[in-house]
């Protein structure tokens, strides 16, 4: 028996083989998917360096459980600019050294490169993405929903709305339907009766409301007709559409954009290998290459220079992302010191707002 | 269940609508068993049955779905299906690599749990063992506990917790390493897990077991260890295995501690399915339900082998 | 020893003594057998829980990042006045939270006490670095929020690594400024709603199990034993049929274009435009759960009535009762241990569901079990999913301990 016993052990540990490989933590569905395309995989064939891509629902909640239990197995996540920020105060990511990015192609420092704000001391923007809402055209066979007013709008339009089950983007866009323009959103919600006036206005809708956690979930909720339209990030509604013909459109007006981030946790397993994939990814060809998988723009300018089309060989990128002028007429950039500073309450309240009924 | 003969009209009414809510609620347990089955050679992204289904148009239905469940994760998913096309589908698709990890841990999980358990209530069941009552709460506190408590406790202290282990990083060395996000911390929390069907399923064959064959044995010259393997372990063989497939199920359907526990390396068939579930939930998930079932219907039917087979070796005869 | 004469064994020791010695050493030979499994089970399940629930008392997010603080509120005992001193020894701290990162750590703390003070932490810190003497006015330059006595009444509690404040937290309570303890508004009350619906929605399955399991169990109990084990094997194989594939199941017949509503505007009973919504709600939780644990009722009542003897109910037929009469005073009671045992397994099983309500529960079908999986995994609050965790646990074994009374846990069984 004893021997058996001590055989199971020694099978446990022999089972605990060390992983000599990049983790890359990301969103999942097409987003997760583009990124594969675009970084890890090129990354690992031309460095011969295993890499590997695992989901998360949004990767800062992990990389922050992991850095505080002292458990960090993910060397690069895929984090939103507020929480890369945010983060960095917290002491949770490494420093990143911006002079030792890639330059552009025409030799241009990164530091010159990346678009305004697109480097911060933790993080490197790999693009900007979008909240937009989608609508099933086929629910709506008469007149379609055009501004984010007509997403909060059920006697207009009747039926189930998928929304995002956290408070970023979503007080924003209940602020713009209910009529404060994009340049007085933060203004507004900075203020007690501001952020009353955003939960009134989800009020109206919340019996009506099926909550998505996962990007993926988004447009899942609406090829399965459970909702007639959702908020969603614009990329996975565009593959929707692109990759299998769904009939989804999507309402730029609202849209609130901003920065995707990579950044590497502290005590990552493989840093050294992190920094060489972050800055492989973030060149302007791996830039480029992402745009190629999913609509959502390259922080570079170098990166914008010659024309985008889907890997489809097809499709034109540029009318497709949210910095594209025509879509950027009623737009609004998520603020980042409003969240950083922000973030913990407002989900509390949020939180409560849904727990009350 | 025969109805008498004299049974007067309300009671035959009675006795029908008896059966004919028995059927339903055997309709209840089976169906949403039954109904993945079909679903999963569905030819559509649908998770209904569509009009060719119904029309048993040979058209409604394909393998499309377990084509998909192959070559998820393959690297040349196109390839023609050679010997280098199952190579790279037993290297590299998901779907396989999850099995795998299913099998190792529950297979690990599931000797460290029936050894240990067995052992334990051969100890439990002994008329002279004290404190009974209160190791058996803690050892069956397992399957009480609710799960995200034990899955939340065993991250903390799994993720502190370091033991040497080998590691095969170029050459073989020994490396003190976490617990968490290795397969000896989901191995063990596994094991915790299916520790008490164990001790249940054992301890039940225990107590039906004659303790005066032992003292036979013993009469007739035969050492502790003799009497042991030759006499009790026999006999107690069929409660050991279906105990051990008790815990092997609960490592196989798993997936709140490996949720917390496990790292990427380690995630299971049914961490695989949560993930398919939440997000992308497409039929190719049907599929690997289907596969399930088929799966359980194999332990259902081992399991009721060995339960006839200690019935008929206890001198219990059904009734 | 007694008076009489004492019994010896062959070998002259009193018999007593003997039998003692050697009962000793079959109770040592027999916990020898129990050690290694009870070990195990201690080192990997109890003491990680034990660990993980002192983190309810425990957190030293402010006490570690703010020492000098933590000393000045040692010397100045609660009701001194907070003069330049303790601002001084704030903006040694802050500065010190900059140089290491920290300042979110301890904000996050004061900020399970006082919402909104995160990023008043946060925000000082990061101006920490310039500021001069006098650090009163310097700090409440930054922001008048540190004026607030409530804020320090705070930094005081959390100056101590122990607290009780998570627990206050974890039944809807909470410190005004005076430090007495107090409700929180009624919009802000979660956790005693989420718990008693906890309760109530095991309750509601433990109900419906019991009522379907027992028509089950009696005719399973009362056809010839050829036709029972067919039977059987319709309710052992949802028992061993993956929990995830039973939910995923439920998912593909309840949603709004799934086959029950299909069916049902097939057969006309709604119509198209008004499917059913029996998922991400509080319904599909029920159904889903029932459905999971009705095994767990069906099986033990089932053992318990295959012991009544049916000439029990033909004797009080016999002596004039109708059969109602006779199911319901005669054989009805003695069915209640198996209705006992089901009932509360499946209530306490309930009580720590976590899947299923997270698959298909939507925003009202929770349960307690996915608000702790909430702060465990999203808000990152630990000490509170660790206090909510202790109560759910003790509720929990409340129920294992009536259970180990009326049942006996010994008596506990698997198909």
């Amino acid at each position: 028996m004893k021997k058996l016993i001590l055989t199971t052990a020694l099978t446990c540990c022999m089972g605990a083989a060390a992983q000599a490989d990049v983790v890359v933590m990301s969103w999942g569905g097409s987003y997760g998917k583009a990124q594969t395309e675009a970084y890890v995989k090129p990354f690992a064939e031309k460095f011969g360096i295993k890499t590997t891509m695992i989901d998360a629902d949004n990767p800062a909640t992990p990389i922050k459980a992991q850095v505080e239990a002292g458990n960090v197995s993910v060397d690069i996540a895929s984090l939103e600019y507020a929480d890369a920020v945010r983060m960095c105060d917290e002491g949770l990511l490494e420093p990143i050294d911006a002079s030792k990015l890639a330059p552009a192609p025409d030799g241009t420092p990164a530091t010159e490169d990346f678009l305004p704000g697109a480097l911060t001391d933790c993080g490197v923007s790999t693009d900007i993405w979008a909240n937009v809402y989608a609508y099933d055209s086929t629910k709506f066979p008469g007149e379609k929903p055009t501004t984010i007013a007509d997403f909060f709008d059920t006697k207009k339009f009747p039926g189930k709305r998928g929304v995002n089950k956290r408070p970023k983007a979503v007080l924003e866009i209940a602020l713009m339907a209910d009529g404060v323009p994009a340049a007085d959103v933060y203004k507004v919600l900075a203020t007690p009766e501001g952020l009353d006036r955003a939960f009134k206005k989800l009020d109206t809708i919340k019996k009506d409301i099926v909550w998505w956690e996962a990007g993926a979930q988004a447009p899942q909720l609406l090829a399965d007709g459970e909702v007639v339209m959702t908020t969603a990030y614009n990329g996975r509604i565009f593959n929707a559409v692109a990759d299998e013909h769904k009939p989804f459109v999507i309402v730029w007006d609202g849209q609130v954009y901003e920065n995707e981030m990579f950044a590497i946790p502290k005590g990552a397993p493989h840093a050294e290998d992190a920094m060489k994939f972050l800055t492989y990814s973030t060149s302007t060809e791996g830039l480029r290459r992402s745009a190629q998988w999913i609509s959502y723009g390259p922080a570079r300018k170098s990166a914008l220079k010659e024309d985008l089309l889907f890997h489809d060989g097809k499709t034109e990128m540029l009318p497709n992302l949210p910095t594209y002028p025509g879509n950027m007429k009623n737009a609004l950039e998520t603020s980042m010191e409003f969240w950083v500073d922000h973030q913990t309450e407002l989900s509390e309240r949020f939180n409560a707002w849904l727990a009350a009924n | 269940m025969a109805l008498p003969v004299y049974a007067s009209p309300l009671e035959r009414t009675w006795h029908y609508s008896y059966l004919t809510i028995c059927a339903l609620i055997f309709l209840f347990l089976m169906a949403p068993i039954l109904i993945v089955i079909p679903l999963s050679f569905n030819a559509q992204p649908y998770f209904t049955f569509t009009t060719e289904m119904l029309h048993f148009d040979p058209n409604g239905y394909s393998l499309r779905w377990y084509d998909q469940l192959i070559t998820f994760g393959m690297q040349h998913p196109e390839a023609p299906r050679d010997w280098s096309f199952w190579m790279d589908f037993w290297e590299n698709a998901t779907w396989m690599q999850v099995a795998k990890n299913s099998v190792i841990i529950g297979i690990s999980a599931t000797v460290l749990a029936t050894v240990l358990g067995t052992i334990a209530a051969l100890g439990l069941t002994r008329p002279e063992m004290p404190y009974r009552k209160q190791i058996t709460a803690v050892l069956i506190s397992p399957m009480i506990v609710p799960i995200i408590i034990s899955a939340t406790g065993m991250f903390f202290f799994y993720s502190w917790v370091r033991l040497p282990m080998l590691s095969f990083d170029g050459g073989v060395h020994i490396e003190f390493a976490r617990l968490a996000g290795s397969y000896a911390g989901i191995i063990l929390a596994h094991a915790a897990l299916g520790i008490p069907f164990v001790i249940i399923t054992v301890t039940a064959t225990l107590s039906g077991f004659d303790q005066s064959l032992v003292r036979a044995a013993a009469s007739l010259g035969a050492n502790p260890r003799t009497a042991f393997f030759r006499v009790v372990m026999p006999l107690i063989m069929p409660g050991v295995v279906s105990g051990a497939l008790f815990a092997f199920v609960t490592s196989f359907d798993e997936v709140v501690a490996v949720l917390f526990i496990a790292g990427h390396d380690q995630q299971t068939i049914p961490r695989q399915m949560w993930n398919g579930i939440r997000e992308q939930i497409s039929p190719a998930i049907l599929a690997v339900a289907t596969i399930l079932v088929a799966v359980s219907i194999l332990l259902l039917a081992t399991v009721e082998l060995l339960r006839r087979r200690s019935e008929r070796l206890r001198g219990v005869t059904p009734s | 020893m007694t008076e009489t004469a004492s019994l010896t064994t062959s070998d002259g020791k009193p018999l007593k003594a003997a039998l003692a010695a050697s009962l000793a050493t079959r109770r040592k030979k027999a916990l020898l057998l129990v050690a290694p499994l009870l070990l195990f089970v201690l080192v990997t399940f109890i003491v990680p829980i034990g660990q993980m629930l002192f983190q309810s008392v425990h957190n030293d997010g402010f006490s570690s990042t703010a020492p000098t603080l933590q000393a000045w509120f040692k010397d100045h005992p609660e009701g001194s006045d907070i003069d330049e001193s303790a601002y001084a020894a704030l903006a040694a701290d802050l500065k010190q939270m900059k140089a290491d990162r920290t300042a979110g750590v301890a904000g996050t703390r004061i900020n399970y006490d006082i919402s909104g003070t995160q990023s008043l932490f946060t925000s000082t810190a990061r101006k920490a670095d310039t500021m001069k003497p006098p650090y009163k006015d310097a700090i409440l330059a930054t922001s008048d929020k540190w004026g607030d006595p409530n804020v320090w009444r705070a930094m005081r509690d959390a100056s101590s690594p122990y607290t009780i404040d998570f627990f206050l937290n974890a039944v809807d309570m909470t410190r005004a400024s005076d430090g007495h303890i107090v409700a929180v508004p009624s919009d802000q009350a979660v956790y005693k709603k989420l718990f008693w619906r906890t309760i109530v929605m095991s309750a509601e399955i433990t109900v419906l199990c019991l009522l379907l399991g027992f028509p089950i169990a009696f005719l399973l109990a009362n056809i010839p034993m050829r036709h029972a084990m067919l039977l059987m094997i319709l309710v052992l194989l949802p028992f061993w049929t993956s929990l995830l594939v039973r939910t995923t199941s439920w998912m593909v017949l309840l949603q709004q274009q799934g086959v029950i509503n299909d069916l049902l505007v097939w057969l006309g009973i709604i119509d198209n435009g008004h499917r059913l919504e029996m998922m991400y709600n509080e319904t599909g939780t029920i159904i889903a759960m029932t459905h999971i644990l009705l095994p767990f009722t069906i099986l033990p009542l089932y053992s318990v009535m295959k012991t009544i003897p049916p000439s029990y109910v033909r004797a009080a037929r016999s002596l004039g009762a109708t059969s109602w009469t006779a199911f319901r005073r005669v054989y009805l009671p003695q069915t209640l241990p198996g209705l006992g045992a089901g009932g509360l397994l499946v209530f306490i099983l309930a009580m720590g569901y976590y899947i299923t309500p997270a698959l298909v529960g939507g925003a009202d079908g929770q349960m307690i079990s996915n608000m702790i999986a909430f702060h465990m995994q999203k808000s990152l609050n630990w000490s509170l999913a660790a206090a909510l965790s202790t109560i759910l646990l003790v509720i929990v074994m409340i129920f294992f301990w009536i259970y180990d009374r009326i049942v006996g846990i010994d008596k506990m069984k698997l198909g």
